[in-house]
């Protein structure tokens, strides 16, 4: 275990250490100076480039990534240009959004497709698989930014329940902050819902048609207890494999949906600093998003070990 | 009974006078599209920081008005010596910025100095550039001495770029900017909204409003369902394609009115066969412009013949120079030699006007033989390849900046445009305060720009304000990019 740990760690380590590579070398490639997009069309040459050195732009590539590197190692994020606050406040900022946004979206999606796949495995072939299935070829087909607004239309402008978009911070209370998130996490709840619900019902199917699964409704298990206990636990992996990708996405691909909700999370955040070649912000919330991403891999890596204990003893 | 019936009108005249002023809303939520990147309108060209913080929170020497006046602002009144070279204030008393420390003389020669200095990083560092020296010759007058004269001096105090700022605050206004404005910055929750709070210590007449909060919501979907759910109650600056969902809603009021952008489909005037005024006239006959306002601004919009507001007192109708007419545009192109036309392209920034304008324009162009292939930019790669380096052939842009007609005469600039007789007209302008005399110039401007068909002069982008029919205040026009809400009030 502690080599296999060991071993994912050292993968962990040089995959960030290319990204960083990757991401600089990308944004030093995308066309467009910070400066002249802050100081607009009315400003002169020699402004820019007053402007440029205030900002620290000026020097080699080499220079420059060794330094951003350097000061990432030490958890030192920089500076946002346009915003000129330290990156990292505006990405704790961001995260107390797309944070909760994401678990609840999570949750939610958890909590309808496990048991639409469990019912669809377990009726394979009849007519309550073949609509709860249909409805989830829809979720999959079905755009959430254009889910997003039917919802809109339903809860905020129709039924007035619920606000249409915004975000009132969490120091307004906890209550109106989890209204103006539960819009936004069923809409991008609903599609992962069905690609989960469609992973499970398949895994499922595979293993029911295992023999274990004969020999232990032959010896007389019931089926409730053959499909949770038994059927349930082996077919998680792939479904943990697939929760895991859906939480990276979920905390950092939620940039159209934090669009027509206008919330003020990390997709917004790196949106905007794209447009306004905040480059500094790109590139340490990418490498922030990339480490995330490694760091829920490697623990989806180590629910296997949970999952499944055959793997418990693997190096 | 005669005692009663006047008891009875009294108490309902008193009713109808009391009630509106306990009934009345104080509080207001304005959804404006883009995020200010900062809140120090000195340090940046973002239109969203002046959106928010111009003359609600900051203010300046002079201020622009509603239909684009120049009005006395920090200033309360001024005198011009004879030559027009130097430029007396005499500054408002008992002003206090919303730290409560006191607005006097030293404050304007702090802030101007800061503004033109060698490093300053002012986006409109050209509108001090007149500036030779500022004294303060006692708390209350500011005595300002220009190298030259300069017509639209007064003007050029008006912009938000040119607002008053203390010493103590300058450094911090960018995140907790502090102003003399009768608003006083209360919080900004980074990506999702703004605050502002009636200040109470302001020197003029008070706002209506306690509150107002500006809450970014950059997409135009969006903004209509937040319109109709009542979360937000205005967009001062809507999109022009939601008008139609919104249309026929007597909870809402709209209203069209004129900005200072005009939309240009800019030439590269260096760069062959734009060199050729021919090829130029051909372009601008080719336009259908009212078919590029139907589909690119959903039917709103003024068309125009030359560079200025048609809402401005200077603007001379042009449009009459080269209307629609395919047959004299191909015949100018085989005048200069192109009778097979050519191909060329169109580099489109992001904004709606420019990308659906940009595919009704190449279609108008192929009409006459010129196939424009169409490539999307972003607004920064924009700024670096048209605008910086200048490699481009034909762009769409709307140039929002006021009064801005002397473009056409800075060398270098991305029309790469040079005539001296425009020049000399510009030149002379500069020196000329008397308005009908500035007006004749701007006039005889317009004219040579027109002639010379610089750029396909397509038309002027319409501001369309959407708020709640209860509202009232908000400006029509915009000669500025601005939101001001001081004058912003619940009728009931």
């Amino acid at each position: 275990m502690t080599a296999y740990l060991a071993k994912r760690l050292a993968i962990a380590a040089i995959t960030l250490a290319l990204a960083s590579v990757v991401v600089f070398a990308v944004l030093e490639i995308v066309p467009g100076d910070p400066a002249r997009v802050m100081l607009g069309m009315n400003a002169s040459e020699a402004q820019v480039e007053q402007l440029r050195q205030q900002m620290g732009l000026d020097g080699g590539p080499v220079q420059r990534y060794l330094h951003w590197a350097g000061n990432l190692l030490s958890l030192d994020f920089g500076r946002s240009y346009t915003y000129s606050v330290p990156v990292i406040d505006l990405v704790t900022e961001r995260l107390a959004v797309s944070l909760p946004l994401a678990l609840i979206a999570l949750a939610l999606s958890t909590a309808i497709a496990i048991p639409v796949g469990l019912y669809a495995a377990s009726r394979r072939g009849k007519t309550g698989d073949v609509i709860s299935m249909g409805a989830a070829q829809l979720g999959v087909a079905v755009p959430n930014f254009w889910f997003a607004l039917l919802l809109v239309y339903l809860f905020a402008v129709w039924l007035r329940w619920l606000p249409a978009g915004g975000f009132p911070g969490w120091g307004a209370g906890i209550w109106p902050a989890l209204k103006a998130l539960m819009l936004p996490a069923l809409a991008l709840a609903l599609p992962q819902a069905a690609i989960l619900a469609r992973v499970t019902r398949s895994a499922l199917v595979d293993v029911l048609s295992e023999d274990y699964i004969r020999t232990a409704r032959a010896k007389g298990m019931p089926w409730r207890r053959v499909l949770w206990g038994h059927a349930l636990r082996n077919a998680l992996i792939p479904v943990v494999t697939i929760m895991g990708l859906q939480f990276a996405f979920l905390l950092a691909g939620t940039i159209i949906i934090e669009n027509v909700f206008y919330l003020p999370g990390l997709g917004r955040l790196i949106f905007q600093a794209i447009t306004q070649r905040d480059l500094i912000v790109v590139e340490s919330v990418v490498m922030l998003l990339v480490a995330t991403v490694i760091a829920v891999n490697l623990i989806v890596d180590l629910s296997y070990a949970l999952v499944d204990p055959r793997l418990r003893h693997r190096t | 009974m005669k005692s009663w019936t006047s008891f009875l009108a009294a108490a309902a005249v008193a009713t109808a006078l009391s009630l509106p002023a306990f009934a009345a809303r104080t509080d207001l939520v304005i959804g404006i599209p883009l995020e200010p990147p900062h809140l120090d309108p000195t340090a940046g060209a973002a239109a969203a920081i002046d959106e928010v913080l111009y003359a609600n929170v900051f203010e300046g020497l002079t201020r622009i008005g509603p239909s684009g006046e120049v009005l006395p602002a920090l200033a309360e009144s001024w005198d011009i010596s004879e030559d027009g070279t130097v430029y007396t204030f005499r500054l408002r008393s008992g002003v206090k910025f919303h730290d409560g420390s006191d607005f006097d003389a030293e404050d304007v020669k702090f802030s101007l100095d800061r503004a033109r200095a060698e490093d300053s990083v002012n986006a409109q560092k050209i509108l001090f550039e007149a500036i030779d020296s500022v004294e303060a010759v006692d708390p209350a007058t500011v005595k300002i001495m220009l190298k030259h004269p300069q017509g639209a001096f007064l003007y050029n105090m008006g912009w938000g770029d040119a607002v008053i700022v203390a010493p103590e605050s300058a450094d911090t206004n960018k995140e907790k900017p502090i102003g003399t404005g009768p608003f006083r910055f209360e919080n900004w929750a980074k990506g999702a909204s703004i605050r502002l709070a009636k200040a109470d210590s302001y020197w003029g007449e008070p706002a209506y409003l306690d509150k107002v909060e500006f809450r970014i919501v950059p997409d135009a979907a969006a903004a209509v369902p937040a319109l109709l759910s009542g979360d937000v109650q205005a967009f001062p600056f809507f999109q022009p394609d939601g008008v139609a969902q919104i249309e026929g809603d007597p909870r809402f009021r709209i209203e069209v009115g004129a900005t200072e952008g005009e939309t240009l489909l800019s030439m590269n005037n260096k760069k062959e066969p734009f060199d050729k005024l021919q090829v130029r006239q051909a372009i601008s006959y080719a336009l259908d412009r009212q078919a590029i306002i139907d589909g690119a601004s959903a039917g709103l919009g003024t068309p125009i013949g030359s560079h200025q507001s048609p809402a401005s007192k200077a603007y001379v109708d042009l449009t009459g120079t080269y209307p629609h007419d395919v047959a004299r545009a191909k015949e100018l192109l085989k005048e200069a030699g192109l009778e097979n036309g050519f191909k060329t392209s169109i580099k489109l920034p992001p904004p709606s006007y420019a990308r659906l304008g940009g595919e009704i324009i190449a279609s108008q162009l192929r009409e006459i033989g010129i196939e424009a292939e169409i490539i999307p930019v972003e607004w920064a790669q924009w700024l670096d390849q048209v605008f910086t380096r200048k490699d481009y052939d034909l762009t769409i842009v709307s140039h929002t900046e006021p009064n801005d007609i002397d473009i056409y005469s800075r060398k270098d600039y991305y029309f790469n445009y040079d005539n001296p007789a425009f020049d000399k007209v510009i030149a002379e302008l500069n020196l000329t305060s008397d308005e009908a005399k500035r007006n004749e110039l701007l006039g005889q401007a317009q004219k040579i720009l027109a002639d010379d068909a610089v750029v396909g002069f397509l038309y002027e982008l319409p501001k369309v304000g959407v708020w709640d029919a209860k509202l009232e205040g908000f400006w029509k026009d915009a000669p500025i990019q601005a939101n001001d809400v001081t004058k912003v009030r619940w009728t009931d």
